[in-house]
């Protein structure tokens, strides 16, 4: 197994809201290697986000509580002060944004945001930093770096701020990168080239990625191994053959059969019941994906479900799994039959 | 005879500058679109942003002027009618917009948005009106007792329920749907898939759906356009474009499709990459001298592509 870069252990983040505690990532623990790209899908409220904040410190410290480990380095992140934080910050720990219209400064030149993080971490003479700068758009697929460095966001398209906003989270050779969403924003045929540049940058970088996203064609397009969240838990964990061929959790098969495939014909789609519950009114005790599938019977889940190894490496939540099937579907037992 | 017949609708908006703000040129947002939508039919409109997808909708329903060609509903020319006698026809025609956020107004209660197209086309009493938005709500699986709620009192799925609720009121024959799932999550936006064919059945409609999508294209329509800086590059049915695709472009499209089975991946990337240098090595090849498209050029009965005559 490869080298361990990043190690989440029972990750707690619970936001303020009206004075009481609510937490958004419920107890994650994950932990990334070397040259590994792991995915975290999930439907928009699921706490995705919200971990990818607290990973790099960006939360809103006022309203936010942090508990758990965050292990970047032999270091707990949670628990650094800001000043060395931000030693860590843009060096060994790189963000990609959803949003590359939003990401980039306006007022900057590319050159000069590039070059930026370098200002911060590296010393670097004014002709190696360019040199540089000019190497990192040459990697993100930028053939006329020249021209570009001297340009301003707004003369670029979406893909290449997001080309642009890559290169600045490679800039200083991250070991682990995170990525919030980073194709959602584009569209379909610039989705695919940023995808296949980020699987080229990581035969050519050995740093871990965590890759957000509720797309799951990116996951099957990207990722190694995927945590599929859900109310602020993690409810599968697979690597991503395991996940697409056999995916067990009822959260895991109901997403996946949600998806408008292009291989399947006119069939309906599975609609999973119910909404997301915030996360004020969530229930956190028993299996919290069981009032989205109420036919099946309250005893098919644990009290209080954990993880549960049934491959190496295949973590499923609850037990429910064992006994999902879609409502559409014929039962043999009919004891499990509610509805 | 067809419900709808575009023919070479153009969309052109001026650029103003120099001297008194003269025109001094046009964006072609539409440049010559042609296609003809039958009865019960869903037509699929795809491409990326700034394409003119939209534009070719909004122009068919009225939002957008046409500046040339014609939009036959039903026979009456549509696109040269001046507003009073528009309105005969136009309540046959309705919209479901993109974002369920802001096409509601958050400040009227449902009963307020969906008694909307009623209180413009009938004179109804309260009364009336009142059980003709209950049978609807109810008719798109919204509690009776949510026509007194406000939009934000609803989550994605249910607003953009509502909004279907809105279009539906007057039994329209046409729906024009602009991105109608692309604000949703998956499982929300399956729910209004199915949601939108149960009652395409119902009522009869027709549907233009409009989207960048093309896996939601693929699983809802009939029949698919394929533009491209305003023009058309590909026509056909699903079949037709997605099995063989035959100009470049709807070839790239077609490729930049995430791949759902992992073990492909890179077969995939290679894929693309091969079509990607084939673009832009034979991209010229595909517009004639001024830089337009060409003219769609029939294929078979159902499939055309605009590419030279004479084939390449």
């Amino acid at each position: 197994m490869a080298e361990t870069v990043l190690e989440i252990e029972n990750l707690r983040t619970s936001f303020n809201i009206k004075g009481n505690y609510y937490a958004a990532v419920d107890g994650v623990s994950l932990t990334v290697h070397k040259n590994e790209v792991v995915a975290i899908v999930g439907e928009s409220g699921c706490g995705k986000s919200a971990l990818a904040l607290s990973i790099i410190g960006l939360h809103n410290t006022k309203t936010t509580k942090l508990e758990g480990q965050v292990n970047l380095k032999g270091q707990n992140l949670l628990n650094l002060p800001v000043e060395k934080l931000n030693k860590i910050r843009g060096k060994d720990l790189g963000m990609i944004f959803q949003d590359p219209m939003t990401a980039l400064n306006p007022l900057a030149t590319i050159g000069r945001q590039i070059a930026e993080p370098m200002d911060y971490h590296m010393k670097l003479s004014s002709a190696a930093k360019k040199k540089r700068v000019l190497e990192l758009l040459g990697q993100v697929g930028i053939k006329d770096a020249n021209r570009i460095y001297k340009q301003y966001p707004h003369e670029l398209s979406g893909g290449m701020r997001q080309r642009v906003v890559i290169a600045i989270a490679l800039a200083c050779n991250p070991v682990m990168l995170i990525a919030d969403e980073p194709t959602t924003a584009l569209d379909v045929t610039i989705q695919a080239q940023i995808m296949d540049l980020m699987k080229e940058l990581q035969r050519i970088t050995d740093s871990g990625i965590i890759l957000i996203t509720h797309d799951l064609g990116v996951v099957a397009e990207m990722a190694n191994r995927v945590a599929v969240m859900y109310a602020g838990e993690f409810v599968e964990i697979a690597d991503v053959n395991t996940l697409f061929s056999n995916p067990l959790h009822p959260y895991t098969r109901s997403l996946l059969s949600s998806i408008p495939s292009n291989m399947t014909d006119k069939e309906e789609l599975h609609v999973i019941e119910g909404i997301v519950p915030s996360i004020q009114k969530l229930d956190r005790e028993g299996c919290r994906f069981a009032p989205r599938i109420p036919w099946i019977s309250e005893d098919a889940h644990e009290d209080k479900p954990t993880l549960h190894e049934v491959e190496p490496g295949h973590f499923v939540r609850c037990t429910c799994y064992k006994k999902f099937h879609f409502p559409e579907e014929r039962v043999e037992d009919e004891n499990y039959v509610t509805t | 005879m067809s419900l709808l017949n575009v023919n070479n609708l153009q969309v052109h908006f001026p650029i103003r500058g120099g001297f008194f703000r003269r025109v001094v040129d046009q964006v072609r947002a539409v440049d010559g679109v042609s296609f003809e939508l039958e009865p019960g039919e869903t037509y699929g409109l795809v491409g990326e942003s700034g394409c003119g997808k939209t534009t070719t909708g909004r122009a068919i329903i009225g939002l957008n002027k046409a500046t040339g060609g014609e939009v036959l509903f039903n026979g009456d020319n549509l696109a040269t009618m001046n507003g009073h006698d528009r309105r005969k026809h136009i309540r046959d025609i309705q919209m479901i917009f993109q974002d369920p956020y802001s096409s509601l107004n958050g400040r009227k209660n449902v009963l307020n948005i969906i008694a909307e197209p009623l209180r413009n086309f009938e004179r109804l009493s309260p009364k009336e009106e009142l059980t003709r938005v209950q049978n609807m709500i109810e008719r798109v699986g919204l509690s009776p007792e949510s026509i007194y709620k406000y939009p934000h009192q609803f989550s994605g799925g249910q607003r953009q329920r509502i909004g279907i609720a809105r279009a539906l009121m007057l039994n329209p024959k046409l729906i024009i749907a602009d991105e109608p799932v692309s604000a949703l999550d998956v499982s929300v936006q399956a729910q209004v898939l199915n949601f939108m064919q149960e009652i395409q059945k119902d009522f009869g409609l027709t549907y233009l759906f409009i989207s960048h999508d093309l896996g939601v294209i693929k699983h809802i329509c009939d029949r698919i356009g394929i533009m491209y800086k305003g023009r058309f590059v590909e026509e056909g049915t699903a079949e037709d474009v997605y099995n063989n695709p035959q100009h470049l472009y709807t070839k790239r499209l077609i490729a930049a499709i995430p791949e759902m089975d992992p073990a492909k991946r890179f077969e995939k990337m290679e894929l693309r990459q091969e079509i990607n240098t084939a673009y832009r090595t034979e991209y010229d090849s595909y517009f004639d001298k001024d830089g337009r498209m060409f003219d769609l050029k029939p294929l078979t009965p159902t499939h055309s592509v605009a590419i030279q005559q004479g084939g390449m």
